[in-house]
Formats: structure tokens, C-alpha cells, sequence
């Protein structure tokens, strides 16, 4: 040690809402759209174990403006998600190779995003399949 | 070299104010600006020696190579953590630039932080080779194909400038964090074929200030200067030690196995 | 060498972070056109969507049921660890305190989940 008072600088305790790091904390926000989604979906579910007419109260709730507004924040945020999961997901995997070869991280992000997109597709396409 | 106005571009002049700090007189760190004359091929690094031959020779900050190899010249420049020496003046002019300490690291002086907290982290992960075989002299080196020299080799390019935590903000809240430095010297040894000794290092990623104080912001593969990437070091070894902590579960409970 | 550094037990909550992530990523907003969107409004989907007897139905199926509680579930615990960290970001509380609120209600809606689940039964 050099001098014999090193300075300690304050701890800065608002980095979290500051560049470069707002786009982690709106990226953690996500999470806020994924619960919240689940819990309107939990509320559907009381009401459906609460009989026909709860469960149509929620029903009509779900046809509400309000309800319309808030789903479509939602699908804002699941989309959000979806985006920024894929650039995370390569980092938590250890380098994959591939026919001899280290696959690079963004061609991994590529693939689960293509990956998502289909899934997104099936799952619509089979819910509109469902006959009345 | 200096800058010398015989080299043909016109003399421009930017304002570096450098956050100053010493102890025998100092009770605070105190900002002081320079005019630094400079041409478009100077590096910040350049800016400050100029600062010291000319201006103000009390100025300390540490340097050597000048070609981002030696990881001594890291500091917050314009608040955000870089080498000087691999950094224009160019892109901050007019300025005034700031220049700071890297952040979250205590001040010794000036531009001066303490290294020995990284140092000890850096040790305590048995940085070198446990071989998981070993040879002897006379049977000759081990053997590695270029595939898996390719899975580890990257996180042997780190040169300990510690810019990564210098943007690591749970490093700046939690000094004990272990960090996105001494976890890729971690892996660039857990991730080698040749070494035998993952479960030894693994105790100390398993701990809450190993690889759980990460929450995964990933600046600090944005600023690391050697494309490092400690974010996959770091977060890898959280998806390793997860499935670790589950199978340690079922081994416990059987009855069986140390923690 | 010393005494074994003592574990976190982030991996429990980290796990089912990943995993209600992982189909989060998948499913989430195909789920959110469908149920929020599409269905309730008729358009691009069939009107009896999910009237009471056609959803009463799905959820009295096993399978209905393990769709219905998986997603929910890990829906809520991916979102309690995000939420989580975020809140010991931003200062918010003491780590045990954030820690009883998050998980202590992800652990509360996810059991009355499992009630409600229980209480439509098997038809």
C-alpha cells in the first residue's frame, strides 16, 4: 500500500436507474409482465373453481377496456422477455461446439428466437384450429 | 513522444479534469482541470503524461505497455471504465473530459487504486493447473486438440485490468462479491481438459459471494477490452453450480458425501 | 485448506427462474394474444373459446391441470426472483425481509393455485 489513507468513494446507491444499467433494470422489469400475466390468469382460475357465474364476471372483466389495456402492456413485456432471454441464454450455457467448431453466442441467440417464434406460431395456429 | 506540432494536424486543445487525490493533504478527493494541447493520435493515456512532463508532476496513474497488454492503465474515463492507453482524446473534444479512479476500488492516490482485494481473489481460485493425470517429464507434454484448447482459451486472454469490475454494480455494493475476474480465471482452469480440480474451485462458486452475487448485467463484457467475456464465465458456473446444489441434495439425503 | 464455504441457496429459487423463463420465452406471448386478446374479444379465435364448460373441462383433465399449474407456477416464481433482485437493487429492504415478501408470495399464490385446482376436480 502506497499512501496511508486510501479514500473510500461513497457506494452509489440509484446505479440501478442510471446508463448503462437502465436497460438491465427494464430487462428484470419483464418480470413484472410474466407475473402479472400469471396472476390474471390465477384470478381466472379461482373463478372458474367459483362457478359459472364468477367465472363469467371475469370473463366480461377480460373484454373491459381496462383488461384489454393491461394485456396488451403484457404482451409488451412477454416480448421484451422473449428478446432479451435469448441474448442472456448463450451466456449461461459453457461454449458449445458444434462439427468441431465453437458456435458463437449470437448464432445461439439467433437460434432460440427462431425457436420461440415457431412455438408462437403452433400455439396460435392450434388455439384458431379449436372448433366452437 | 509528445505531441509535436510538426506532425501537420492542427493543434487543438481539450480540458481534462482529473479527480485528484492525496492522503497528506487531502480529506477528500479534489477535481482539477488541465488544458492539454492534442493531436487526433493521442491516447488519454498521452493526455496524462503530457499533464505530468509539463502541467502538474505530482499527477500519479499507472502505465507500461501503452497497447492494452499490461491491464495497469485502467481508469474511469468519462465515466465509464477503459484503458487510457487504448482511448482518444479525439472522441472527447471539445470536453471537459473527467477523468476518475476505477470505480468502486479504493483511491490510494490520484488515478492510483488498491489491488490488493483482486489480487487475494485472484489466488484464492487455484490459478494453476491441477492435472487431472499427471506426467511425468519423461512421458511427455499433454495432449489437447484445438477444440478443446478453443472451450477455455478466450478466458485465458484476461489481462487483470479489472475494468469489469469496475462496471460490475453488485461488485460495488458487495466488495466480498468474488467477480467477474478471478471467475474467468476460474473457468479458463475448470474449463481446461488437462485439470483435474473443478470440484475444489466449484466450493467457492458455490458460495453467495461466488457466482450467486451475479444478476447477470453484463456490462462487464461490454468494457473488458480482451472480448473476455466474463459474464459467460461467471454465468455458466451459475447453471453448473445449480444442477451441482440439487444432485449434493440427493447425495445428502441418501446419507452419503461431505458437503 | 480450510473449512468448506458454506452454499447459497440461490439455485433453489434460480431453478424455477430459469425454467418458468425458458417458457416464458416459448409460450408467453402467444398465451397473452389467446387468453387476454383474441379470446375474449372473439377476434381470429372461435366465440366459445373459453366459456366456463369448455375451460372447466380443460382444467378437470390431468393434463389441463398440469398446464394450467405449470405455467401459472412458473410464471409467478420466474417473476418473484426477477422482482426480487430488483428490489435489493434498488435499496428497497433488508435481503431477508425482500425474501419472505417475494418468495413468500410465490409459495402463497402457487398453493392456492394448487387449491383451486383441487376444488375444480376431475368432472
Amino acid at each position: 500500500m502506497i499512501g496511508p489513507r486510501p479514500y473510500l468513494r461513497p457506494a452509489a446507491t440509484s446505479w440501478w436507474m442510471h446508463s448503462p444499467y437502465l436497460a438491465y433494470t427494464l430487462r428484470e422489469l419483464t418480470g413484472v409482465a410474466v407475473a402479472g400475466y400469471a396472476i390474471v390468469l390465477l384470478a381466472g382460475l379461482i373463478s372458474l373453481a367459483s362457478g359459472k357465474s364468477v367465472y363469467d364476471a371475469w370473463l366480461d372483466f377480460l373484454r373491459s377496456p381496462w383488461s384489454l389495456a393491461l394485456h396488451l402492456l403484457f404482451l409488451i413485456g412477454m416480448i421484451a422477455h422473449v428478446w432479451t432471454w435469448f441474448q442472456i441464454m448463450p451466456k449461461t450455457m459453457p461454449r458449445l461446439a458444434f462439427r468441431g467448431r465453437i458456435v458463437p453466442q449470437n448464432r445461439i441467440a439467433v437460434a432460440g428466437l427462431a425457436v420461440a417464434t415457431a412455438a408462437f406460431v403452433i400455439i396460435v395456429l392450434a388455439a384458431e384450429w379449436v372448433q366452437p | 513522444m509528445s505531441s509535436d506540432p510538426a506532425q501537420g494536424a492542427a493543434l487543438r486543445e481539450i480540458v481534462i479534469e482529473v479527480l485528484r487525490y492525496r492522503s497528506e493533504t487531502d480529506a477528500h478527493p479534489v477535481t482539477q482541470a488541465y488544458r492539454v494541447p492534442f493531436t487526433d493520435d493521442m491516447s488519454v493515456l498521452q493526455g496524462l503524461q503530457y499533464i505530468k512532463d509539463h502541467l502538474d508532476g505530482t499527477l500519479s496513474f499507472r502505465w507500461s505497455c501503452r497497447m492494452a497488454i499490461c491491464g495497469s492503465c485502467g481508469m474511469m474515463i468519462g465515466t465509464e471504465p477503459k484503458l487510457a492507453c487504448m482511448t482518444f482524446l479525439r472522441d472527447y473534444y471539445p470536453g471537459p473530459l473527467a477523468i476518475e479512479a476505477l470505480a468502486h476500488f479504493p483511491i490510494e492516490r490520484d488515478l492510483v487504486v488498491s489491488v490488493s482485494g483482486f489480487i487475494k481473489k485472484i489466488e484464492s481460485i487455484y490459478p494453476y493447473l491441477i492435472p487431472k493425470t499427471p506426467r511425468r517429464l519423461d512421458q511427455g507434454e499433454y495432449s489437447q486438440t484445438p477444440l478443446q484448447l478453443a472451450r477455455f482459451e478466450t478466458f485465458s486472454d484476461c489481462i487483470n485490468c479489472m475494468l469489469c469490475y469496475a462496471a460490475c454494480p453488485q461488485f460495488g455494493e458487495n466488495p466480498d462479491f468474488i467477480g467477474p475476474g478471478a471467475m474467468v480465471l476460474l473457468q479458463r482452469y475448470n474449463g481446461d481438459s488437462r485439470d483435474g480440480a473443478q470440484a475444489r474451485r466449484m466450493e467457492l462458486v458455490h458460495a453467495d459471494n461466488g457466482a450467486w452475487s451475479c444478476t447477470a448485467v453484463g456490462y462487464c463484457s461490454e468494457v473488458c477490452p480482451k472480448q473476455v467475456d466474463p459474464a459467460n464465465a461467471v454465468n455458466q458456473n451459475k447453471t453448473k453450480s445449480a444442477v451441482d446444489f440439487f444432485l449434493h441434495l440427493g447425495q445428502a439425503r441418501r446419507g452419503g458425501g461431505a458437503p | 485448506m480450510g473449512a468448506a464455504v458454506k452454499r447459497s441457496i440461490a439455485p433453489v429459487f434460480w431453478l424455477p427462474f430459469g425454467a418458468g423463463g425458458m417458457l416464458a420465452a416459448l409460450t408467453g406471448p402467444a398465451l397473452v394474444l389467446i387468453t387476454g386478446l383474441a379470446g375474449p374479444t372473439g377476434i381470429g379465435i372461435s366465440p366459445g373459446f373459453m366459456s366456463f364448460t369448455r375451460v372447466t373441462a380443460f382444467a378437470q383433465h390431468p393434463l389441463g391441470k398440469l398446464v394450467l399449474f405449470g405455467t401459472i407456477a412458473l410464471f409467478i416464481w420466474h417473476g418473484a426472483e426477477r422482482i426480487y433482485l430488483t428490489l435489493r437493487d434498488m435499496h428497497a429492504g433488508g435481503k431477508l425481509a425482500l425474501m419472505w415478501i417475494c418468495y413468500g408470495t410465490a409459495a402463497a399464490l402457487t398453493l392456492v393455485a394448487a387449491g383451486a385446482l383441487l376444488i375444480i376436480g376431475v368432472g
